[in-house]
């Protein structure tokens, strides 16, 4: 038997973009990139033939003309005589700030429905399973206008708390006021020196910090362990306090008060808002119960055991045993949950919040009749919020996979 | 050691004791009340909440329910009813808005005489898809699924039979050319041709053949406009047809993402990327406000069709992600007995990894055709009349102004009946799965 002998030399041939593996590969993408140049070609040869059969143009400078409408939530200063650039960024911070409001709320819901649910206490267990599955097969936007409802049509008008006999009172001590033009709360008025009072809080937050690195460190070297939970509230509240009386009380509160038709002080919070706020985090805590549950199902029976035939107590079991594995199966879709909660957020359509959608997508839009920028912005905007939050989540993960060896 | 025990020995018991009855409080319903309700102070603060939590809620809402009236033609006649009957100022549930409008929430602006056509088409189309999902039914279903779009497609829409008849030729054209070409030269030729000949039919001889044939035998069933659909049966068209369609697509996404070829991967990676990144309700204002720019000039085909577009680009780009995950699960040595046997890259893919990677990935599937389906909600704002765009409209109306919460529950319930049996189906399916892996 003759082996390994020379495959026949042969000058290459054209069937061989077809049949010859190695050169297969290249002919397919070719072709693929030939088919995906025709369709964006034909795209963008419409897209500027029907914009100069409609006279128009793509063009940004309408961002920096004058808007002219008003936004009722600002956070950054703003008023109609600004641009729609500026109206823009007011919708982005409000974006923001839902989305990380309802981020934060929905973590503690869903944790505390996640751990509640495998709680041994039957009728807990059963209200938690009612409250995820309710949440999580009924549709967002009628979560949404529910509890906009609820909000609008089932709470007194201001008018209701004052007269001879109010038939409402405000919540915690008269400082909170539900009503159907908006929840009214305590505003913080920031007196001089303030600052320094702001200062301080951070500086002992440092302090915590830099105190749980040493105790954790000095544990790893001579086994003992520090008080660090006392320390750290004691580290947090102390010299806030202290501080707080030294500099003769720089923060004060103005608190909400019937004054004619409505409140006045305090800081009005709009039904929208807080609508927005319940349901978003509700629906997203729903999700994350469920990724909580199975985080803590996912952590085998036998780690617990071994770690209590270690010596170790249940808490600490908990906290150096359980929660790290059962974090590593919770955060990923922990941060797709927050990414979805971002994107919901604008189903502020529905209860008329001002997010970028409706400045930027939506007034903006039909002012200028700019909509293919408009809406280019928009998911440009969407875009790099969900692209560096799944960054930052991959580099996580990088992090936390399993060292296989 | 003695030998033999004494048997007039007193302490040797002949006789056992009856077994003792436990303890009360190990028992029967107190055992369970101690060990699930007050096992520790936390569990007992935590069951009396909730049993305060629950009391509140029921003791509000069960009146308002349990007195609700039924029969009504406005909300002004509903509180005169419960005036009488309840009491001057007593506020009960009225779902007489509900026996008053459930049609119209159930099937939109469809005309009347055609309420069985919708019913009609859920019905073939669970027909068609049956033998799918069931493989022990019998294989020659299967004939049935393949002209089942043509009969739903008529059903909802109507209007001649022959035109969708004459749009189904052309695939049936493609294949018939593939077989013979394909039989006789090339595969590659084939393929060619199976492409090239149906398009080529589509665009001159179909309208032809359409008119032809409805000339001869004008069948069909009185034509409805998209506009005309709304409430339950738009969620679930727009749904099961943008589901459907995205499957293959998602498929196709996914396998390209996981493709070693350059091009093709990145492509995938930023549609999906794209898609997933932004809001759907971002996509659905650009199918309603952009769409029409990027197409020829003088298309213009109904809001319905380019919504059931962008919804099916969308969900593919999801479902993609689901596959993703099935293909990645599958152990590597598939791949590698796969190529072991010779089989070329759509064989292996078709007949040993996606059989399998689909099977892992229905769960995920459902669960994300239940997020499309409640999704679909989402069309009221771009002026179609869903479930919920419905609400507003009703409440528009004089005589139910004012209407909020009996409409809400009414359409939530119906939207938790559906999603929550499919979830049901998906977890089942999944036990299922993990029994076979096993």
């Amino acid at each position: 038997m003759t082996i390994a002998v020379d495959p026949p030399k042969r000058g290459f041939r054209l069937s061989q973009l077809i049949y010859d593996t190695r050169y297969r590969s290249i002919t397919i993408q070719v072709i693929a990139l030939i088919l995906i140049a025709a369709l964006l070609t034909f795209l963008i040869v419409n897209l500027v033939q029907n914009l100069h059969a409609l006279g128009k143009d793509i063009d940004f400078t309408f961002l920096s003309s004058r808007a002219g409408y008003d936004i009722n939530q600002m956070l950054i200063p703003y008023d109609n005589s600004m641009s729609h650039g500026r109206a823009a960024l007011v919708g982005i911070a409000n974006t923001m700030l839902i989305a990380v409001l309802g981020c934060i709320a929905a973590t503690i819901i869903g944790v505390l429905a996640g751990v509640l649910r495998l709680s041994k206490n039957w009728i807990v267990a059963r209200l938690m399973t009612v409250y995820v599955e309710g949440f999580r097969n009924v549709p967002l936007l009628l979560w949404i206008l529910l509890i906009y409802a609820l909000f609008t049509e089932s709470t007194p008008s201001p008018r209701d708390f004052g007269g001879d006999n109010p038939t409402a009172s405000m919540w915690l001590f008269d400082t909170i006021a539900v009503t159907n033009r908006g929840v009214y709360i305590p505003m913080p008025v920031w007196g001089p020196g303030s600052t320094a009072l702001v200062v301080i809080l951070l500086a002992s937050i440092v302090g915590i910090l830099a105190f749980r690195s040493f105790a954790r460190k000095r544990q790893a070297a001579t086994g003992q362990i520090l008080p660090v939970f006392w320390v750290s509230l004691g580290l947090f509240f102390v010299p806030s306090v202290i501080a707080y009386y030294a500099l003769g009380k720089p923060l004060t509160f103005s608190y909400p008060e019937l004054g004619g038709f409505n409140f006045q002080g305090g800081l009005q919070v709009r039904n929208s808002f807080t609508a927005l706020w319940v349901a978003l985090s509700l629906y997203t805590g729903a999700f994350i119960a469920e990724n909580v549950r199975a985080g803590i199902m996912a952590v085998s029976k036998g780690q617990s055991e071994a770690a209590f035939a270690l010596g170790l107590r249940p808490n600490r079991t908990m906290s150096l045993v359980i929660l790290p594995q059962a974090l590593r199966v919770i955060i990923p879709p922990l941060i797709s949950q927050y990414l979805n909660l971002t994107k919901n957020s604008s189903l502020a359509i529905a209860v008329g919040y001002m997010d970028v959608r409706a400045t930027l997508g939506g007034i903006t839009i039909n002012q200028t009749g700019r909509e293919l920028e408009g809406i280019l912005l928009l998911a440009a905007f969407y875009l790099t919020v969900s692209l560096s939050i799944s960054t930052v989540m991959n580099i996580y993960n990088r992090g936390i996979m399993l060292k296989e060896r | 050691m003695t030998d033999a025990p004494d048997r007039e020995q007193s302490y040797v018991r002949t006789a056992m004791l009856p077994p003792q009855t436990a303890p009360s409080t190990q028992v029967g319903a107190v055992r369970w009340v101690h060990e699930n309700l007050l096992s520790s102070w936390l569990n007992a603060i935590l069951t009396i909440l909730s049993v305060y939590f629950v009391w509140t809620i029921v003791s509000s809402i069960y009146p308002w329910l349990a007195n609700s009236v039924w029969d009504a033609t406005s909300l002004t006649d509903c509180r005169a009813k419960m005036d009488e009957r309840l009491g001057e100022g007593v506020r009960a549930a009225c779902f007489a808005v509900i026996s008053d409008r459930w049609q119209q929430l159930v099937f939109g602006f469809y005309p009347q005489n055609g309420y069985w056509r919708p019913p009609t088409a859920l019905f073939v189309f669970l027909i068609a898809i049956a033998p799918v999902l069931f493989t022990q039914l019998p294989r020659k279903l299967l004939w049935f699924t393949m002209i089942a779009p043509i009969l739903i497609f008529t059903l909802l829409w109507g209007g001649s039979i022959w035109a969708p008849i004459s749009v189904a030729l052309g695939f049936v054209i493609g294949f018939i050319a593939y077989r013979v070409i394909g039989s006789r030269f090339s595969a590659l030729l084939a393929v060619l041709a199976a492409i090239i000949l149906p398009i080529l039919y589509w665009f001159t001889l179909s309208g032809t053949v359409n008119a032809a044939l409805t000339a001869i035998a004008p069948k069909g069933l009185p034509y409805v406009e998209s506009k005309d659909f709304g409430g339950f049966t738009l969620s679930i068209v727009i749904g099961l047809t943008s589901i459907m369609l995205s499957l293959p697509l998602g498929i196709l996404l996914a396998l390209g993402r996981q493709s070693n070829l350059f091009i093709i991967n990145k492509v995938s990676v930023v549609f999906i990327e794209v898609i997933r990144g932004v809001p759907l309700i971002v996509w659905l204002f650009t199918a309603q406000l952009l769409l029409n720019y990027f197409l020829p000039k003088g298309t213009n085909f109904d809001l319905m069709l380019r919504v059931i577009i962008m919804v099916t680009l969308f969900s593919s780009a999801y479902i993609a992600e689901v596959i993703r995950g099935g293909l990645a699960a599958l152990p590597k040595g598939q791949y590698e007995a796969a190529d072991a046997l010779g089989l070329d890259y759509w064989k292996s893919m078709r007949l040993i990894v996606l059989p399998q990677a689909l099977r892992i990935s229905i769960p995920g599937i459902v669960s994300s055709f239940i997020g499309l389906f409640k999704d679909t909600t989402l069309v009221a704002f771009i002026g179609m009349y869903d479930p919920i765009g419905l609400t507003s409209s009703i409440r528009a109306s004089t005589d139910w102004n004012g209407v909020y919460w009996e409409l809400y529950i009414f359409v939530g319930l119906i939207f938790f009946i559906f999603c929550f049996s499919m979830s049901r189906y998906s977890m089942y399916l999944e036990r299922k799965l993990h029994r076979g892996n096993r």
